[in-house]
């Protein structure tokens, strides 16, 4: 399968890149990481720890900037890189402990042609 | 969560309190601590999952109980309410980073519609506001209508509506 997994600046998108490639190595799932910062977040310091990750891990990937915005910049991926799977941070928490999706999330998850996974 | 309303609402009611709810049942409205974990998990093992929102409360034992140390966290106030010696809802503010409070409230299914989530609210809000709370803030599904028009009447205002949730906040009179 190939699978196109978004990852941003907080631990969640660390997390679901940790998941993804636990599961790639299992199920000999081909990686493209589209690399997005939420807010005034910097996308090179994602770009950084994403590479880094991917190193650590000794696992093979490939790497998408998204400069704009996230939501339809993940889109755009998963269409025209014909992905079978978009995996994506799932949800904050607020401090009582609701599931906060956030636009980028909602964005996709109601446009996206493709599969979506969260994680959590 | 940054907007808050400019005008603020005093005048809410403090527990403890009795109130007579639309089915004539006495229902006691009492500041809550760790001493009412018991109840509130026969509660929230009792709750209705279509009542769920947002994921909370959590389904199982378990993780019910993990939810419910949230009685013990520091910045979260909580008031529930009993009939005679079982909890029927419950209302708890839980500080952000910003010491804004979230809110969040839940009565068991059989309690519903009997005006008890309104006056534990305004309960809620007058213990927040006796606190020294000045900015109270939820989300609620929009499409949620009861929910939305109970907030309004209480006096929240609708802050963002732009995601399936919708923010909803007040400020207390704290002057």
């Amino acid at each position: 399968m190939r699978v196109l997994v978004g990852v941003d600046d907080t631990d969640r998108g660390m997390r679901a890149l940790a998941a993804t490639i636990e599961r790639a190595r299992e199920a000999g799932d081909e990686v493209t990481v589209a690399v997005y910062a939420a807010g005034d977040g910097s996308l090179d310091a994602v770009e950084a720890s994403v590479r880094d990750r991917l190193e650590t891990a000794s696992f093979d990937a490939g790497v998408e900037l998204i400069a704009g915005e996230p939501g339809s910049g993940l889109l755009e991926l998963a269409d025209d890189g014909g992905y079978d799977r978009i995996v994506l941070p799932g949800g904050r928490r607020s401090p009582l402990g609701k599931i906060q999706l956030g636009s980028t999330l909602e964005f996709v998850l109601l446009n996206a042609q493709t599969t979506v996974t969260l994680v959590r | 969560m940054s907007t808050f309303p400019d005008e603020p609402i005093d005048g809410f009611p403090t527990p403890p309190r009795t109130i007579t709810d639309r089915e004539g049942r006495e229902i006691d409205l009492v500041v809550a601590g760790p001493d009412d974990v018991e109840p509130l998990v026969e509660m929230y093992l009792a709750f209705d999952p279509k009542d769920r929102a947002q994921g909370i409360p959590p389904t199982g034992e378990d993780a019910i109980r993990e939810w419910l140390e949230l009685l013990e966290a520091e910045n979260s106030l909580h008031v529930v309410a009993y009939h005679d010696d079982d909890a029927v809802g419950h209302v708890m503010l839980v500080a952000d980073r910003s010491e804004s409070y979230e809110l969040a409230i839940f009565v068991l299914q059989p309690y519903q519609g009997a005006h008890i989530g309104t006056e534990l609210v305004r309960t809620g809000l007058g213990l927040a506001e006796e606190r020294g709370i000045e900015r109270v803030w939820l989300s609620v599904e929009r499409w949620n209508e009861p929910a939305v028009a109970l907030y309004k009447k209480i006096g929240f205002e609708t802050t963002n509506s732009a995601s399936f949730e919708m923010e909803m906040a007040l400020r207390l009179d704290q002057s």
